[in-house]
């Protein structure tokens, strides 16, 4: 035979044995495995490739030097005689008020030039068509996004008040190059010109301030600049170009791009599971006929060809649907998702696709390349003798290659051996653990035998192919523990948490409050019968070197440890241990007259940044070195929301330098009089409103967890496959079974009740193991993540095992109902 | 197609007769339709008066389980379910009490009482059918059917099945239609009746 014709002569087989069936739920396998892979592929590189073209929008410049301070006239000299364009930009969060309504806004000082790329979009009312704007707002007008205007219910032509000053608002914003953090937005934005600064009176100490120098002109020039740059730049100064645009966005979705990934290898592996469970059924039914083509003269390897075509044939066609289904699903994810994702996404590309096909050519050819060989062994003898058995079913060595793809993928998609390292031992423990549990359940099931025939008939049949049964129910736990994971469990701890919180624990915050601000927010506390809140000092300052050793932000890998460097910490001082805190490690000061060269930092900080007992740490505050030794280790407990320093000092040692200070306090429902007032007399004061910041953390939470979710979806469809595969396996025996029983008496209510009982036992065993990891899970997640202690849901056993045995007593009884109407007549013939 | 053409006859109560012919002339089917386990494009079958067809699926499923027992060539025991098991299940689907005792006595019976708890794949061929026997004899059906009962088993072993079925059959005073193409036993019944292309021969 040619390969042409050993071509023609697969695709043969491969038309009939899809007619007949046989290779349906592999090819839904590969499909659900493919769609979930590439649904998650898609949706990633959409909005990488919304990253990448927005850069240089994002932006607003060729490159930008950041700094939280202003920055030194030197740069802006120096880029003016390269022939640079240049503008300053500042960025700082303050209130906008109108009367009796405040807003924390987002307010963007710019300069003459501004944008350097990209352009300003305003409109002349809202929701009117915009146009590009021409220069930026003049002095004593600003421009205003609809969300200010909407909140403080303004139009155009209004005055709004920014720290001191009224300014009056010329034009609605509605774009603007470097707008946001492009993904998730940024509060509502003011732009303000320069020249209105200095009136507003809110450059102040402990203004959270960011300057920005953006630079602009030929690639050349910009490059060249760049590399005069890099030798002067100071701690603190940050160079953003375009190809290290958002780095934490980017790492942000790398992240929960490895997550989702590995999350979809959850239906990967339980397509594998269900292909070789079909493929060995597939080698079973095959035999014969390979037998029979070997007698006919067909070569070993002449067969192994066909079948590998067959296959590969197969799985590209399966792949492709998976593909296709995958695109549709991140489509719908995308739409879902919606409001995550601020900005327009472009179309995905190829790449994923690719991947896709990869991923489900390469899973079903180690599945299934084992009954492949088994086929081409037959021994031609099986012609005449059919007891001659299965050759090759070699059991776990078969499917090595199929264990190493597996593996290979998880270290591909979790791209860091580490973690890849973890994900194979935790997915084989899980599998361990699942197992034994499911095994120890059966067992326990039997009790059950003697509550009546139906019991007894489907206990019965679960206990004869224990191994079956077992993969049946890891495979459907694993679907229902991401389904209970996700929500019942989720709703668990966020009710755990909020209920941790005091009832009357702090919801707003105090800011930027001045040295001279002190008193008299004490006394307009006083004034209206409110406590006083504590007011703690603030300064800030740089970490700069530690035991004498500059520290620079690339010595660390972890991304917050970075940030952590490049910024300002925040210090205090205090005499006292704050309530919400306890000393780990160190001791610490007691006496009045301790001495004043001491630290004490935060666990978390001091473990990120690698600092223990007695490092001293050297702070650049204000220009000047303040350096001292840690002399302990503090565990704080955050959830409190009072005010904590990451850094505190005994006081005396921070005496001198420029401080504001900070508070907490409760502020009751309807008093947003006091606020009002508070405003009003001290606009300088920035008012953080925590249970808006926690409503928008739990909107991010559901979203994230919508997509996980998404994603745990094509792992209930893959366990279900694994199920039918399982239940396909013994599809013949049942045949042969109701045949019997209906000879012997047994109405056909009384099959489907046996039936039923066999499978909602799986169900329920399931659900039991379903639970049991959801509950180790939130349990886990409680305990050492969020510090909350854990309550068992019986909620949680009592759904797994409700919708477990109901919904795969009815997925069963979907997939036995031919069964059920087997004439009895079969028990007179020889079953093949 | 026709497979059975014009037969009728009728077998007294406690009658043993033997239904023989060659391969494919019919004999199966004509158990099947004497079960109720396939229904004839026309004619009838009358058990102790009632006509088997004027039963829907269901019923002819409760009158078999009442008052006929099956012994088969395969066997045809429930391989998820031990032997006591097997003996236990006509007399479950009837509803019966005191289930287990009746199955455990009937398996001694058979010289099964060391087998009560095995599965059938852990029996001999001539073991299963004994199982198979006890299990036809479990409600005391007033009829017993029997397709090629020896079939599967070796020529000795096969004695010894077929002694203890017609010893069981004489206790009981059972109606016995047995269809086999083994003339010897054959001969063991009170009357013959032979099948050729689907009809009787005299």
């Amino acid at each position: 035979m040619t390969p042409l014709h050993e071509l023609r002569m697969a695709l043969r087989l491969l038309l009939r044995d899809l007619r007949a069936g046989e290779l349906t739920l592999i090819a839904i396998a590969v499909v659900i495995a493919v769609a979930g892979v590439t649904t998650v592929g898609f949706f990633t590189d959409r909005v990488q490739l919304a990253l990448n073209r927005q850069a240089n929008q994002l932006l607003g410049a060729d490159l930008v030097i950041a700094q939280d301070r202003a920055l030194p006239a030197e740069l802006v000299q120096e880029a003016q005689r390269r022939q640079l364009g240049v503008t300053q930009m500042l960025r700082f969060p303050s209130m906008a008020v109108r009367g009796d309504k405040n807003v924390l806004a987002d307010i963007k000082v710019v300069a003459a030039g501004y944008p350097l790329r990209g352009e300003v979009r305003i409109a002349d009312k809202l929701y009117a068509a915009d146009r590009r704007a021409q220069g930026i707002p003049a002095p004593g007008t600003v421009w205003a996004d609809e969300r200010i205007l909407s909140r403080l219910a303004v139009a155009v032509g209004d005055k709004i008040s920014i720290g001191n000053k009224g300014l009056q608002i010329s034009a609605v914003l509605t774009q603007e190059p470097d707008a946001a953090i492009g993904f998730i937005n940024a509060g509502p934005r003011v732009m303000l010109n320069e020249a209105d600064l200095a009136a507003t009176g809110l450059v102040q100490t402990g203004s959270r301030l960011r300057y920005r120098l953006q630079i602009a002109g030929s690639a050349e020039a910009v490059d060249s600049y760049r590399g005069w740059l890099g030798a002067r730049l100071q701690p603190g100064q940050r160079i953003e170009g375009i190809r290290d645009a958002r780095p934490e966005i980017r790492s942000a979705l790398e992240r929960a791009e490895k997550f989702l990934n590995i999350a979809a290898l959850v239906s990967v592996l339980l397509a594998a599971t269900a292909i070789a469970l079909a493929a060995r059924r597939f080698l079973q039914r095959h035999l014969d006929a390979c037998a029979m083509l070997r007698c006919l003269g067909a070569g070993q390897g002449q067969l192994m060809r066909m079948y590998l075509l067959h296959f590969t044939v197969l799985g590209a066609a399966a792949s492709l649907i998976g593909c296709i289904a995958g695109a549709l699903a991140q489509q719908a994810l995308a739409y879902w998702l919606g409001s995550v994702v601020a900005v327009e996404l472009p179309r995905p590309g190829w790449l994923p696709a690719a991947q896709g096909m990869v991923t489900g050519l390469a899973l079903l050819l180690s599945f299934a390349l084992p009954p492949i060989v088994a086929l081409g062994r037959v021994p031609t003898l099986r012609v005449l003798r059919r007891d001659l058995g299965t050759p090759g079913a070699r059991g776990a060595t078969g499917y090595a290659l199929g264990y190493a793809v597996i593996t290979g993928m998880i270290f591909w998609k979790a791209s860091d051996p580490r973690l890849g390292a973890y994900v194979v031992l935790g997915f084989s423990g899980a599998m361990l653990v699942a197992g034994a549990l499911a095994w120890l359940l059966l067992k326990g099931v039997s009790g059950l035998r003697n509550r009546g025939i139906s019991w007894r008939f489907g206990i019965a049949n679960l206990r004869r192919r224990p191994l079956g049964t077992v993969i049946q129910v890891i495979a459907l736990g694993l679907g229902l523990m991401a389904l209970l994971t996700l929500t019942l469990i989720r709703n668990d701890l966020i009710g755990a948490w909020q209920a941790s919180l005091p009832p009357e624990a702090p919801n707003r915050f105090l800011v930027n409050i001045q040295d001279d601000q002190v008193a008299q927010l004490q006394r307009f506390f006083a004034a209206r019968n409110v406590a006083a809140p504590q007011m703690h000092p603030m300064i800030r300052g740089r970490l700069v070197s530690v035991n004498g050793r500059k520290v620079g932000e690339s010595e660390f890998a972890d991304e917050r440890a970075r940030r952590q460097i490049a910024r300002e910490f925040n210090l205090s001082w205090a005499a006292s241990l704050p309530k919400d805190n306890r000393i780990v490690s160190g001791r610490w000061w007691s006496a009045a007259n301790a001495p004043r060269e001491q630290f004490s930092m935060e666990e978390g900080v001091a473990q990120r940044l690698g600092i223990k007992v007695g490092d001293r740490l050297t702070f650049d505050i204000a220009g000047s070195p303040v350096t001292a030794t840690v002399t302990s280790l503090r565990k704080v407990d955050w959830d409190s929301f009072n005010v904590n320093f990451f850094l505190i000092a005994p006081p005396g040692l921070l005496d001198g330098q420029p401080v504001s200070y900070v508070t907490s306090f409760y502020l009751p429902p309807r008093h947003n009089d006091l606020l009002n007032a508070l405003v009003q007399q001290f606009p300088n004061l920035l008012v953080i409103d925590v249970a808006q910041i926690m409503a928008q953390v739990q909107i991010m939470m559901t979203q994230v967890s919508k997509a996980v979710q998404f994603v745990f979806l094509f792992t209930l469809l893959a366990g279900l496959v694994v199920f039918y595969a399982a239940m396909a396996s013994t599809q013949d025996e049942r045949i042969q079974q109701a045949a019997v029983m209906r000879t012997l008496g047994a109405s056909r209510a009384q099959l489907t009740r046996a039936h039923l009982a066999e499978f909602a036992v799986i169900g329920a065993l399931a659900g039991l193991v379903a639970a049991a990891g959801a509950s180790g899970l939130g349990f886990v997640l409680a305990v050492k993540v969020l510090n909350l202690s854990y309550n068992f849901s019986p909620l949680a056993w009592v759904a797994g095992v409700a919708l477990g045995s109901a919904g795969i007593a009815l997925a069963g009884h979907l997939g036995t109902r031919r069964v059920l109407s087997t004439p009895p007549m079969l028990v007179l013939r020889e079953l093949g | 197609m026709t497979i059975l053409h014009g037969v009728s006859f009728s077998v007294a109560a406690g009658e043993a007769v033997a239904v023989v012919g060659v391969s494919g002339s019919g004999k199966s089917t004509l158990l099947a339709l004497m079960a109720g386990l396939d229904t004839p494009s026309s004619g009838g079958v009358r058990i102790a008066g009632q006509d088997l067809f004027a039963l829907d699926e269901d019923g002819r499923a409760a009158l078999r389980g009442r008052s006929m027992g099956f012994v088969f060539q395969s066997f045809q025991l429930l391989a998820a379910m031990t032997a006591l098991e097997n003996v236990m299940v006509p007399l479950e689907l009837a509803g019966a009490d005191g289930g287990r005792d009746k199955a455990a006595a009937l398996l001694q019976r058979v010289g099964l009482s060391e087998r009560l708890h095995h599965y059938p794949k852990q029996l001999s061929g001539g073991e299963q059918q004994r199982v198979a026997i006890a299990r036809a004899f479990a409600t005391s059906p007033s009829i017993l059917l029997a397709d090629e009962p020896t079939g599967n088993l070796d020529a000795a072993t096969g004695a010894q099945v077929i002694d203890l079925m017609f010893e069981l059959n004489r206790e009981r005073n059972t109606t016995l239609v047995l269809v086999t193409h083994d003339e010897t036993l054959s001969a063991r019944c009170g009357r013959v009746i032979r099948l050729a292309a689907g009809t009787l021969q005299a």
